[in-house]
């Protein structure tokens, strides 16, 4: 597939920033729980305007998709059939939840409207909020990768992995991003989100490997043989039926040599994956506020890198039928 | 949203449906245009029309892109004063302008020296008029494309069976079993032939191809036989071998109708050895060229003169006649001549196995004899025997110009027709069928002039311009024996040359040789570019000073349509209507659309008015002719004859009263003649009112076996097709070339050829059929270009026009060179590589792209996708100029000398007999280009200017065409 | 129910390209139009069509087969990319089957175009509108049209009449028939997507002539003596 810009910032900005929105929730559990020490409102608000920014930048990165931006809005009506469609209910909702989490946190919105259990855990609407966007955050996990999954015959999309990659490099680049935050603002949780970006980090690096590789060794289904219905072991295009290409050359493929794709996955292995993990290990022990940043910097930079090659590593069976000018 | 289903048409605009014959190519289908507010909507095929049942093709279905291309011409030009030819700086001037500059110049040359004027146009359909204004001129300087586009397969079968593929006859797909196709990419009969084969395939016909390249037609062959280009005539003698040993060939047709069993005198020594016996006492019909006084050798009686009631002549043997001269039937010479052509022998030279050609000679014997067809058609020859059916053998062949664009073509193509006729197939069901006027006497009647005094002062030309040779008393040539023609056609160079050799105009006017001329002007031919052989040379002609700083060829005249290469050497241009434009007439006295079930001629109704200041051409030479005062064109007071074409179509008669004109259709006063009748007023009217085409269906025992069929010669006669009703007897032998070859050899009284082209002619006017390699090849080292380049016709692009066409460029906006992977990667050469491909001319760069499809030995390309940058009004960095490529700069006009001057100019790379353009002999080599060099092809011009007049409208990125409002505000 | 198709025979489709401009013309300014161009006069020029012709070599020289394949929109009966459009605008309608995009709905995110595995949606570069081949609906449903034009442009257009265009759901229609008893078969049938256009396979007419059908009693031979006897020596002269 041609990875278009728009969807790369997309998909990556939006995963940041459920996974940021997520960190929050979860710090704020823990601190309920007294697990680690609760942040200040300013905190929380500060995270999840940051979290709805990238979700702002991301949907506003989707318009750039769209050949009619205007019509947007009809993108809602088919939720029953399509994850695009529902994705587009889900991410406003998704905004929804970070922009009320956020105010009721500024606002200190945040008195207890019950106490759950014995062991008294009070629950006020910030936690509400930060639960059901927690639930909401992962339907879009959901949404997104599944407007790619769902397509059977893009077969390198079409697996669980899929999911299973969005959702941990949304978390890892979140977590990433929450300690990042925290280590700006100077809290002691970059130790706390840094090492729950680290496992993220890691499982994803597991399930986002197993992706390349399966799809290395993908037999598809398609063929020559059945895209023109001709048994031989030997067919091959001499002409598409036009010289200077058109939607279905640009759209499907991305140009680009072996050799620069290759590359391309060897930069985000490194960038997604070691490389923010030494860097926020090394913060660890420097107790350094940059590096966490630099973390979070490089793995997103890795993350755009990744996305390109999602896009690109996808073979789509159209393009059996433009491969050839003459 | 608008329900689609609620969407009718007419809802939208004002709309209404016009009725026309398309010129996107040469076919002429009938088509329907839908106009909506005055733009075109649709154009579709005419349901009714005989020809295209209603189907168009991918050209015809983008006439509209023509319409609005910016490449359109709307003004007359004049080259500015200061310019250089070729830069295409032009300022505008009026019609009144050039109309008076015109008159001035070639008043001037008619009443000094008419030769001093040449005519030439390209791939047109109007030589009908273009013919008779040069001749009313005076010039013998006229032509049309046919001699650098397919006169040997006109003239190898016309000179052997009376008629020809192309657009004078063709297979009878609805009754054959076997269909051989034989080097056709498209050809002209496009829709037609189209249609005919998918429905002979699905009747489960067997369609063989024989081909270098498996494309179009071919691909859909049950059987593809590739074969080495330019070597079909051995295949074919090989065939023919083949079945004369097995006895494959049909005895009672060659005997009937064909000179098979006519005795020829034998005797190496005597004048008249290679001629007919011809009775001295038979009396016979004046002028007719070739009278019934032949004989035969009856098995009882001896000598008898041809049919001979009760006779069973032989076709075999060797007789001594009474008189003692030694004859032998022709068909024995036939077969002494085929006797070495084995499919062994075939096979090295067609790299076809010999098996395959047995096989095929098996299978076209076999299907002939043995799946016979049998019509319940009464029908009469000539010889006054009543037949009550018509029968024939379902072998049908095609065949184009993959035989024809070589220097041996024409007599690869006698051994084609030879071939089918020993099949027995001649005009029969299944088999090889003739279109009106044809068939015609061998050869036909009309010749050109011959001798330099047809040409005078302010005169008509003394005969036609063009013409069929049956001896070398009709060459066109002075007392020396040496041309007379710019072109040199009809002189004993090329002397069937019997389309003119409009492929050696520039060279020969720009040479002097044999004399300069001072006007060409050329109509509708692109000759600086994708027309010319050797393209980078004939542009450098076209603009090439003399000594005094004057342009070698003073005055270049392009009427044209669009901005061409050609327009922008221009001195003067005239801007020409689109077929959609203006009325045109496809006559009988040219190359009408007859159908097997007799004539069909057509016309074209305007059905938009022109644009900006076009004028139709037509319009132009008529009055041009009325002011140069030529004869058919003024009254006899001296003024002008004719308001305009149309006025002009149905008042001319080809002499006063002989009631032909250039329709076939409803003339008579009341309408109601067909083909012959005085003028009708009303004829245009007939014409709209029946689509715009008049099919004249013979009665049924017409249509079959109109060589010997009486009924049907005198209808023709009588109609005014043919000049006599004699059988016209096959020529397996051909008496016409030996009469040259006799001249040649000093046998013959008369005329003879100058010194240095006797062993030409008595070489190559053999009277039977004989294989040599292609002459481009006998000269050129084969181990330095050991690969043949030919060109195929892409079919949705017709030669240089489409370009300028917005949809069809998208489908070829560039081409590739096809080279077999085994041939590619000797070179070491990968699929997309830029290479370069070299002739002894120069060399071209462009890109390789491989090709299962093609025998290993040969390369080729769409023909003239590249274009010249800026022409065309495509931008300088348009696909056409910098990825495309024209391979003419490889080919040559004339033959190689290899560094030998003997100060004679060299041979044209022509046919030796008809002087059709050898196209496809060149030969090449190829080789990858280094990696640092530039990405583009080779050679580059400097861009060609937009013309004034020419893309009004603002060129935007974006087209989006919806007929009633486009580009209106 | 009925749906409307085309079934394309490839055993006569030499590769004109006539379906491919003849389409182009009429929905340019029909329904569905217009069907936009860029670069028109330039480089790479490009644009909008609804159906291509495409060549494909089949095998090494010289068993090669050239195989000429036309392919527009096949009008799923289970359309991937129905579902998958967010906006509704591609639908399939329920009278006669026929898969359409409704360009006032269409937002141009492309997604039904991933959803294809066929590669014959084109989003109009200038309209940015997701396009298609229409199976010219607007010409099919037009009753004002005598009923020999209430077919596909391209149809009426194609000189070998490789284009058949029906119903494929009526067991006796043209299309039905030549499906069934000519081979027909679907494109990548391994999705699922049951295509409701066909395709006719290529077929070959093979001749056989045993060595007995080459020499018949009347072989024309016979008739020409071919030893003609002059009074030579034969051993009927010299032996007993
Ligand atoms: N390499 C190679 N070269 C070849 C051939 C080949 O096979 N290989 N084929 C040869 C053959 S067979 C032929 S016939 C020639 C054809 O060559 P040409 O006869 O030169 O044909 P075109 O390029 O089609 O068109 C000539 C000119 O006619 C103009 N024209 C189009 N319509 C009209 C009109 O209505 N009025 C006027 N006045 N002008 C119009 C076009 O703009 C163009 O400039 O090419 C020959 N050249
Ligand atoms: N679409 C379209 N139609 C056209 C034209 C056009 O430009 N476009 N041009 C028109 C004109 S002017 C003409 S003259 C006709 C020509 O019509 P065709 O004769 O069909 O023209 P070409 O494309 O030259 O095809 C020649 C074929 O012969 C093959 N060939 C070449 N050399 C040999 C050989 O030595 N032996 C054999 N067996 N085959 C050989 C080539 O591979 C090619 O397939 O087409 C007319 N129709
Ligand atoms: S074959 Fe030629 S005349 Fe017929 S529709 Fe096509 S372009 Fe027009
Ligand atoms: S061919 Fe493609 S666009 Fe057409 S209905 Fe099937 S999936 Fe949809
Ligand atoms: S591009 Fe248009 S038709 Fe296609 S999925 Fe998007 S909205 Fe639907
Ligand atoms: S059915 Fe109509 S829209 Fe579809 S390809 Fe044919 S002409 Fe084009
Ligand atoms: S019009 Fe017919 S023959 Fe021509 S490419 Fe299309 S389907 Fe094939
Ligand atoms: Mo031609």
């Amino acid at each position: 597939m041609h990875p278009a810009l728009s969807v790369i910032f997309l998909t990556t900005l939006i995963g940041a920033g459920q996974g940021l929105f997520l960190a929050l929730v979860t710090g704020q559990v823990y601190a309920a729980i007294r697990l680690i020490a609760p942040q200040s409102a300013e905190f929380y608000a500060g995270g999840s305007a940051l979290a709805l920014g990238l979700l702002v930048a991301g949907l506003g990165a989707s318009f750039f998709h769209l050949g009619r931006p205007e019509r947007a809005w009809r993108a809602a009506s088919m939720w029953r059939t399509s994850w695009l469609s529902r994705e587009v209910i889900v991410l406003p909702a998704m905004m929804a939840m970070v922009f009320l989490y956020g105010v009721f946190h500024w606002l200190g919105w945040t008195q207890p409207l019950f106490v759950i259990g014995a062991g008294g855990l009070p629950v006020d609407a910030t936690l509400v909020f930060g639960v059901s966007g927690a639930l909401v955050a992962f339907a879009l996990y959901v949404c997104t990768a599944m407007i790619y999954a769902s397509v059977k015959f893009l077969e390198e999309w079409a697996s669980p992995y899929t999911i299973a990659n969005f959702l941990l490099l949304g978390l890892a680049s979140g977590f990433m991003l929450a300690a990042a935050y925290a280590a700006y603002l100077g809290t002691e949780l970059v130790g706390f989100y840094g090492t729950w970006a680290v496992i993220f980090t890691l499982l994803a690096l597991g399930t986002r490997s197993a992706a390349l590789i399966r799809n290395a060794g993908l037999k598809h289904k398609s063929s020559l043989q059945t895209a023109i219905g001709v048994r031989h072991r030997v067919i091959e295009q001499r002409s598409q039926g036009f010289t200077a290409g058109s939607f279905n050359t640009r759209e499907f493929f991305h140009h680009r040599s072996p050799r620069f794709v290759a590359r391309l996955r060897l930069i985000f292995l490194l960038l997604v994956f070691p490389v923010p993990v030494l860097l926020i290990m090394l913060a660890y022990v420097l107790a350094s506020p940059t590096l966490p940043v630099l973390a979070f910097a490089a793995q997103y930079v890795g993350l755009l890198a990744e996305r390109w090659h999602f896009f690109a590593e996808a073979r789509h069976p159209q393009n059996l039928y433009y491969q050839s000018v003459s | 949203m608008k329900d689609p289903a609620a969407h009718p048409d007419r809802d939208i605009g004002h709309t209404e449906v016009k009725e026309t014959t398309c010129y996107m190519c040469a076919c002429r289908c009938g088509i329907r245009v839908h106009l909506r507010d005055g733009q075109v909507r649709y154009i579709e095929g005419n349901p009714n029309h005989p020809l295209n049942h209603g189907v168009i093709c991918a050209k015809g279905s983008s006439g509209i892109m023509k319409q609005i291309s910016p490449a359109r011409l709307t003004k007359p030009l004049r080259r500015k004063a200061n310019a250089r030819r070729g830069e295409s700086q032009f300022e505008e001037i009026s019609w009144d302008e050039a109309m008076d500059l015109l008159t001035e110049r070639l008043g001037r040359l008619r009443a000094e020296d008419p030769r001093q004027f040449a005519l030439f146009t390209g791939r047109d359909q109007m030589q009908a008029l273009t013919g008779m204004f040069a001749k009313q001129f005076g010039t013998p300087n006229y032509a049309a494309h046919g001699g650098f586009c397919s006169v040997n397969m006109a003239a190898g079968m016309i000179y052997s069976i009376g008629g020809s593929f192309w657009e004078f006859g063709g297979p009878d797909l609805e009754r054959a079993k076997l269909f051989v196709m034989i080097g056709t990419a498209e050809d002209h009969h496009s829709n037609p032939l189209k249609v005919q084969i998918s429905k002979f395939k699905r009747r489960g016909g067997r369609f063989v191809s024989i081909n270098p390249v498996r494309t179009g037609y071919s691909a859909i062959a049950d059987e593809w036989v590739p074969i080495r280009p330019g070597t079909d005539g051995a295949l074919f003698l090989a065939l023919i071998h083949e079945l004369l040993k097995v006895g494959l060939f049909d005895r009672d047709f060659l005997i009937q109708y064909t000179n098979a069993a006519e005795l020829v005198i034998d005797d190496p020594d005597r004048d008249d050895h290679g001629m007919f016996y011809r009775d001295p006492e038979t009396p016979i019909t004046e002028g007719c060229t070739d009278p019934q006084n032949k004989l035969w050798w009856d098995r009882e009686r001896g000598a008898v003169l041809t049919h001979t009631k009760g006779a069973d002549p032989r076709l075999m043997g060797s007789f001594t006649l009474a008189d003692g001269t030694p004859v032998k039937p022709s068909f024995q010479l036939l077969k002494d001549r085929v006797e070495r052509y084995t499919p062994e022998w075939a096979e090295g030279i067609t790299g076809i196995p010999a098996a395959t050609i047995r096989r095929l000679a098996y299978e076209m014997g076999v299907t002939a004899r043995d799946q016979k067809i049998e019509l319940p058609i009464t029908w009469t020859d000539c010889w006054d025997n009543e037949h009550d059916s018509v029968t024939g053998n379902p072998v049908a062949f095609h065949a184009m110009r993959g035989l024809a664009a070589h220097s041996n073509g024409f007599h690869t193509i006698r051994a084609l027709s030879i071939l089918m006729t020993v099949l027995g197939t001649i005009d029969r069901p299944g088999g090889f069928r003739h279109r009106a006027p044809f068939p015609r006497p061998i050869p036909p009647c009309p010749k050109p002039p011959n001798s330099p005094e047809a040409v005078q002062p302010n005169t008509p030309l003394d005969g036609l311009p063009l013409g069929w040779p049956a001896t070398p008393e009709d060459l066109f040539v002075d007392a020396d024996g040496e041309p007379v023609r710019i072109d040199k056609a009809f002189s004993w160079e090329y002397p069937l040359s019997v389309h003119g050799m409009m492929h050696n105009v520039i060279t020969n006017a720009w040479r002097g040789d044999p004399y300069p001329i001072d006007t060409l002007f050329l109509f509708m031919a692109n000759m600086a570019w994708n027309s010319s052989m050797n393209t980078t040379e004939a542009r450098r002609m076209l603009a090439d000073l003399d000594e005094h700083g004057n342009y070698r060829i003073p005055f270049l005249v392009v009427c044209d349509t669009f901005a061409s290469e050609t327009v922008a050497f221009a001195d003067l241009v005239l801007p020409d209507t689109t077929y959609l434009e203006r009325h045109d007439v496809l006559s009988m006295l040219d190359r009408p659309i007859s159908e097997f079930d007799g004539p069909v001629d057509a016309v074209r109704l305007p059905v938009l008015p022109p644009k900006g200041e076009c004028r139709p051409f037509q319009d132009v030479l008529i009055e041009l002719g009325g002011r140069l005062g030529l004869p058919a064109f003024t009254t006899a007071d001296g003024r002008p004859k004719y308001r305009n074409y149309p006025d002009f179509v149905v008042n001319y008669e080809t002499s006063p009263g002989s009631g032909i004109g250039f329709l076939a259709g409803w003339r008579g006063e009341f309408g109601d003649k067909v083909l012959k009748g005085e003028p009708n007023p009303r004829q245009w009217e007939q014409y709209a009112a029946n689509g715009c085409v008049f099919h004249h269906e013979l009665p049924r025992s017409y249509q079959y076996m109109r060589n010997w069929n009486k009924g049907y010669l005198h209808w023709a006669r009588a109609h005014a097709l043919t000049r006599w009703a004699e059988p016209i007897t096959l020529h397996l032998y051909s008496e016409v070339l030996n009469r040259f070859r006799a001249a040649a050899l000093g046998k013959r009284p008369g005329r003879r050829p100058p010194e240095r082209l006797r062993e030409r002619i008595a070489t190559y006017f053999d009277p039977l059929p004989f294989y040599y390699e292609p002459l481009e090849t006998q000269l050129i080292d084969k181990i330095r270009y050991p690969l043949n380049a030919l060109t195929q016709r892409p079919m949705a692009m017709y030669h240089s026009w489409d370009s300028q066409n917005a949809w069809l460029r998208q489908i070829h906006s560039h081409n590739y060179l096809f080279v077999n992977p085994q041939t590619a990667l000797a070179q070491d050469i990968a699929d997309g590589d830029w290479i370069w491909v070299e002739s002894h001319l120069g060399q071209v760069r462009c890109m390789c792209r491989y090709s299962e499809a093609v025998e290993p030995g040969t390369v080729w390309t769409w023909n003239a996708i590249g274009k010249a940058a800026g022409a065309w009004a495509l931008s300088a960095d348009a696909d056409e100029a910098k990825k495309g490529f024209l391979l003419n700069h490889l080919i040559g006009e004339e033959l190689p000398t290899n560094g030998t001057h003997s100060g004679v100019p060299p041979f044209s790379n022509s046919d030796p007999i008809t002087g059709q353009a050898a196209w496809y002999d060149v030969r090449v080599r190829i080789s990858r280009a280094e990696v640092q060099e530039p990405r583009i092809s080779e050679p580059q011009f400097p861009p060609m200017r937009p013309v004034p007049g020419q893309a009004s409208r603002p060129r935007t990125r974006w087209q989006a065409y919806v007929a009633g409002l486009f580009d209106r505000h | 129910m009925t749906q409307l198709a085309l079934v394309i025979d490839l055993n006569v489709c030499v590769g004109c390209h006539a379906c491919v401009t003849s389409c182009k013309q009429w929905n340019t300014s029909g329904w569905a139009g217009p069907m936009v161009d860029e670069n028109p006069y330039g480089a790479d020029p490009t644009g909008t069509f609804f159906n291509r012709v495409q060549t494909f070599e089949v095998g090494h020289y010289p068993a090669t087969e050239t195989v000429h394949f036309p392919k527009s929109c096949l009008h799923c009966e289970d359309p991937p990319c129905v579902p998958v459009c967010p906006t509704g605008a591609s639908y399939k309608r329920e009278d006669n089957g026929v898969v359409l995009v409704d360009y006032d709905k269409c937002i141009g995110c492309k997604y039904c175009s991933w959803a294809c595995p066929y590669g014959v949606r084109e989003l109009d570069a200038q309209q940015k509108v997701m396009k298609k081949c229409t199976l010219c609906i607007d010409r099919i449903t037009d009753q004002t049209l005598p009923e020999s034009e209430r077919k596909p442009a391209c149809v009426l257009a194609c000189p070998t009449n490789a284009r058949l265009y029906g119903d494929v759901h009526d067991p006796d229609s043209e299309v039905s028939i030549a499906i069934r008893e000519r081979g027909g078969y679907a494109l990548m049938p391994e999705w699922g997507t049951r295509p409701a256009n066909h395709y006719l396979p290529r077929r070959k007419t093979y001749m056989h002539v045993s060595p007995e059908e080459l020499q018949r009693a009347d072989n024309p031979l016979t008739k020409e003596d071919l030893t003609v006897y002059t009074g030579e020596e034969t051993l009927d002269d010299v032996t007993w």
